[in-house]
């Protein structure tokens, strides 16, 4: 356990990939608990954008520590993915506001354990 | 400890602490103004790690639109007027213990598999919007093409969900 700890100590200043990808990995962790706790259904939407930012900085991070196991790589493959992320994520909350402007139109609430059933 | 650990940790600590006000904040509002200074914050994280093109891409797409959409869909759905602004919260305590098991385990594996990764030799010397355009256009043109069409479609799809449902 000592060993363990100064361990960290000695690694926490030296900024690598690990400490990248554990900032995104609290990102990720802060992300899941508002999709799970937040009755609002925009404050789920930016709990999903929060996980995708996680999952951005590991691509990324990725691509510039070039990974373990491919060397060679040029270390652009992990940025085009994140461009594709962000396409998507732009797709998904503009559809997303779309279905909860709608829902508020017929349910005039936005939470979602109120809106329980499927059919008026 | 050098200039780069320094702002990489101030700017973790703006992004973490953020994302932290828009997940526990009582108020939609101070959600959504935290979660600009999270998408800041992540972009000054991909500075760091030399991606400046998606710096870029981050700030006007998110901070500029997704997050202006968010801001429209907090005004829209909310009656201002009555301060009904107030986010509950469902079941916390499973949530939390869920979160706590997720992000110990990822941060574990995480710190034990690549806390040796060395750091990379050679530092890009030039941007890299030049070499991800000619990536798009040649080695993931399908992909490009196909998330043309997905963008397309969501406009359309996104235009005829919010209007006025009128009869066809």
């Amino acid at each position: 356990m000592e060993k363990s700890a100064s361990e960290i100590i000695q690694w926490l200043p030296h900024v690598g990939l690990s400490h990248f990808l554990i900032v995104s990995a609290i990102l990720f962790a802060l992300g899941i608990y508002g999709i799970a706790t937040r009755r609002n259904a925009i404050l789920v939407l930016m709990g999903v954008e929060l996980v995708l930012n996680a999952a951005n900085i590991n691509f990324i991070a990725f691509a510039r520590y070039g990974g373990v196991n491919f060397p060679a790589a040029g270390g652009f493959d992990g940025q085009v993915a994140a461009i594709f992320v962000i396409i998507l994520a732009a797709a998904e909350a503009a559809i997303a506001l779309a279905i909860v402007l709608n829902i508020y139109h017929r349910f005039q609430t936005v939470n979602v354990d109120e809106i329980s059933h499927m059919k008026e | 400890m050098q200039l780069f650990d320094i702002v990489f940790f101030v700017f973790a600590f703006i992004t973490v602490a953020s994302a932290f006000i828009v997940v526990f904040s009582r108020n939609i509002i101070y959600s959504a103004f935290s979660l600009l200074f999270t998408f800041f914050g992540v972009a000054a994280l991909y500075v760091l790690i030399q991606a400046d093109f998606l710096a870029v891409t981050q700030v006007l797409i998110y901070v500029g639109g997704i997050l202006v959409l968010m801001l429209f869909g907090v005004m829209l759905t909310n009656k201002v007027v009555n301060v009904e602004l107030k986010g509950g919260t469902l079941h916390s305590i499973p949530a939390l213990i869920l979160v706590a098991v997720v992000a110990g385990t990822l941060g574990g594996i995480f710190y034990s598999t690549w806390k040796d990764v060395p750091a990379p030799a050679t530092s890009v010397a030039t941007t890299t919007t030049k070499t991800l355009g000619e990536m798009l256009m040649t080695s993931y043109l399908l992909p490009f093409e196909i998330a043309s069409i997905i963008l397309l479609v969501a406009l359309m799809g996104a235009a005829m969900f919010a209007r006025k449902r009128t009869k066809l």
